[in-house]
């Protein structure tokens, strides 16, 4: 592996022994004193972040940090970004430095793909605007493994605004390669065009189960395994994709009552940051069957095994 | 005027049966076999197919302005090298070509490079801004005496201004060409709405934001008696509304871009914004829709769209990338890929489309004339046997964002005559 710009065409075994590597990171750190392994001593990763982002950014500097790596960050603001310089010449320009990875998250669809053209350094996707986030979508399986067991013919339901989540997008192809059945609960303002073919390969030959659409929660609640909740963002909200937050919250928010209706067994997912009160309810959030704490904890696990995929693995094969 | 030139062995049309052609004085004097052309030089055509020259109603010279990517220099020698012998220049550049004055330049400017006939887009409305017509009527007028008006790259949306711009043409004989587009459709679009683009995060530009503007200007230029034009369709939806109001005679024509006959939006992969233009490619349900309404009629004629672009506008992410492709110096062989080689097209039909209807779209008297005695010798003369790769940074062009690269493409532009003048020849340009 090279790059991980999208989920979409990762191999099942690719998925499978990343998210090995990182349930092996897990245990091995378990109850360290001193947690740091020397795996990428003296390699450099640069986090270059054209948007705002606490856990993501900060994720993937702990996860380099674990691992030894020297960890830089960049941000758009208040470096030679904002003078406007181009991303071609950024990329140029840190790969001169000597980055052997840069991990990006930029607001424009399809930027981590055009960064991995210009420059030989590995590229990691860490958000393209509503394109892909490939290691939520990782974070979010290996989650979902642990609670589920496998994902193997486990219905996994998303809520809310899919058109311009990267979070639903990878996770829609990654899960379905784990052999998950996805179904989609939002106002069809939110649904991306086609959706209903995402099951299906390039050739629309069957890849897995098809995706399915519906726009009731409280039916589909019952039979999911899994539920994710998925942000609404501000601008969003005043875009007229729907009538109100209100609205919103009420049709398609995870209340308490709604957590109620889900099997003994299903979890709770949500890549954050969370409105509380908006599209999860205060109480849900904090109820058991939330794993949003573990999410968080295995995102720092599943990147130190992308950064071992990507940096040590590739050099141990060579 | 120069010595008289014997052409040997042209196919007019792509007739089985050579002839040779005698131009003097710009026009073509003799046709025939055997003709006696004592005193002429002689062009050994060995079996070339001649065609009237062809006519862009549709490309971007970005002089002024832009003289960074392309110059209405490096423009023409483009466009004579792709078998061109007529380019309407759209009127979005730096100024805008809303003006008797700007317009005027570009006319002049062509004038004295001599290798095409250059003939300014007027601007509809001033500034490109859509609040108010320009003027429409100096601009026709004055030396370039316009007749194509457009505020492409942007549509003129509000529905009581195109309505005044068709009715006030009609006066002037001129045509308004539309880039339809609904801007509140279309807002922050990025590609064509299909699954594609949204498996790719792309915001979709909707078939409905192009349909429902040329269905509407349709109704006003029926209400207003007026001439419309409509640039580049890009929908199998934009067809059969076409076929709708031409059925009931409404005075519309249309244009189809070479890149919309053959790229799709499969291209969208990897994000290479040099895929990138607007209207976006679409699906090969409606490129097949549009090859068949070329053969048919109900679209009128191919245009470039030429639009040339500086590296760093197109090497970049792709909500960054400026839209556009080259498209002078490839499109007679992606018309050939896409409808002369599947039948669609013959060789007549070819001259029909791309030389014949442009130039009376246009209103260009003298070009795209028939190949007869007493016409003006404005000819292309191609070598439909030869293929060739294309190579962005070997093209005439100063910008090199083709789509094309690599791609080998059936047809040569062997040489092109402009009033009895040869303008290129073998890939070069002669004067």
């Amino acid at each position: 592996m090279r790059h991980l710009l999208t989920t979409t065409d990762l191999p099942r075994e690719t998925v499978t022994a990343l998210l090995d590597t990182a349930e092996a990171l897990k245990q091995a750190l378990l109850g360290r004193e001193v947690r740091k392994l020397p795996t990428l001593r003296g390699r450099t990763v640069v986090t270059l972040f054209y948007e705002n982002s606490t856990r993501t950014r900060a994720s993937f500097e702990i996860a380099g940090k674990w691992m030894s790596a020297d960890v830089v960050n960049i941000s758009a603001s208040g470096s030679s970004v904002a003078k406007g310089e181009s991303l071609r010449d950024t990329a140029l320009t840190l790969a001169a430095m000597g980055a052997d990875c840069v991990v990006i998250r930029h607001p424009a669809s399809g930027a981590a793909h055009r960064l991995a053209s210009w420059v030989s350094t590995h590229v990691i996707n860490a958000g393209d605007g509503t394109h892909q986030h490939p290691t939520q979508a990782l974070l979010d399986a290996a989650t979902l493994r642990e609670r589920l067991g496998t994902l193997n013919g486990r219905i996994v339901t998303i809520v809310g605004d899919v058109l311009h989540s990267r979070v639903a997008r990878s996770n829609i192809e990654l899960l379905i390669t784990l052999g998950a059945r996805i179904h989609l609960v939002a106002p069809p303002t939110l649904l991306p065009w086609g959706v209903q073919n995402w099951g299906k390969g390039p050739n629309r030959e069957e890849r897995g189960w098809p995706v399915t659409v519906g726009h009731d929660l409280d039916t589909a609640l019952p039979g999911t395994d899994a539920v994710m909740m998925l942000r609404v963002q501000a601008e969003r909200m005043h875009g007229g994709f729907f009538p109100s937050a209100r609205e919103y919250s009420i049709s398609y928010g995870l209340t308490e009552a709604r957590l109620r209706l889900l099997p003994e067994h299903a979890v709770v997912l949500h890549p954050g940051p969370m409105l509380r009160g908006m599209e999860i309810a205060h109480s849900v959030v904090d109820s058991p069957r939330a794993a949003i704490a573990e999410q968080v904890r295995n995102g720092v696990h599943v990147r130190m095994a992308v950064l071992y995929h990507l940096l040590a693995a590739q050099e141990e094969q060579a | 005027m120069s010595r008289p030139l014997r052409l040997r062995g042209i196919r007019p049309y792509g007739a089985d049966d050579p002839v040779d052609l005698l131009l003097r004085d710009g026009v073509i004097a003799e046709l025939g076999t055997g003709l006696d052309g004592t005193g002429a030089e002689v062009f050994d055509g060995g079996g070339l197919i001649a065609l009237p020259g062809l006519v862009d109603l549709h490309a971007h010279l970005r002089e002024p302005g832009r003289e960074d990517a392309e110059t209405i220099a490096t423009g023409s020698a483009a466009a004579a090298l792709g078998g061109y012998t007529a380019v309407f220049a759209m009127a979005n550049t730096d100024p805008v070509a809303d003006t008797a004055v700007v317009v005027e330049h570009v006319y002049r400017r062509g004038c004295e490079i001599g290798l095409v006939d250059v003939h300014p887009v007027g601007a509809v409305t001033a500034g490109l801004r859509g609040e108010r017509l320009a003027e429409l009527g100096a601009m026709a007028a004055s030396a370039a005496a316009v007749r194509m008006f457009s505020d492409d790259g942007g549509c003129v949306h509000d529905s009581l201004l195109m309505r005044r711009a068709l009715e006030y043409t009609r006066g002037l004989r001129g045509v308004i060409a539309q880039h339809a587009e609904d801007p509140r459709l279309t807002a922050g679009a990025q590609a064509h709405e299909g699954e594609i683009a949204a498996r790719l995060g792309l915001a979709g530009w909707p078939a409905a934001a192009e349909e429902s503007i040329v269905a509407r200007d349709c109704l006003l230029a029926r209400d207003a008696a007026a001439a419309l034009h409509v640039c580049h369709v890009s929908t199998a939806g934009t067809v059969e509304i076409l076929r709708w109001a031409k059925e009931r005679g409404i005075r519309v024509s249309a244009e189809v871009t070479p890149h919309h006959l053959l790229l799709t939006d499969e291209r969208l992969a990897g994000y290479d914004p040099v895929n990138k233009v607007n209207p976006p490619l679409r699906t090969a349900a409606d490129s097949a829709a549009l090859r068949a309404a070329l053969a048919e009629g109900i679209v009128d004629c191919v245009a470039t769209d030429h639009a040339p672009h500086a590296a760093q506008d197109k090497d970049c992410e792709w909500s960054a990338a400026r839209p556009g492709v080259l498209g002078l110096q490839t499109a007679l062989s992606v018309v050939m890929a896409t409808m002369v080689r599947p039948g669609l097209l013959d060789w007549r039909g070819v001259a029909r489309v791309m030389s014949e209807r442009p130039a009376r779209i246009g209103g260009a008297a003298d070009q795209g004339r028939p190949i007869a005695v007493g016409q003006p010798a404005t000819l292309v003369l191609v070598d439909p046997d030869a293929t060739w790769t294309v190579r962005g940074a070997a093209l005439a062009s100063l910008a090199d964002n083709t789509p094309y690269e690599g791609m080998e493409l059936p047809g040569r532009v062997v040489a092109t005559l402009l009033r009895g003048e040869i303008t290129t020849e073998d890939g070069k340009v002669q004067r």
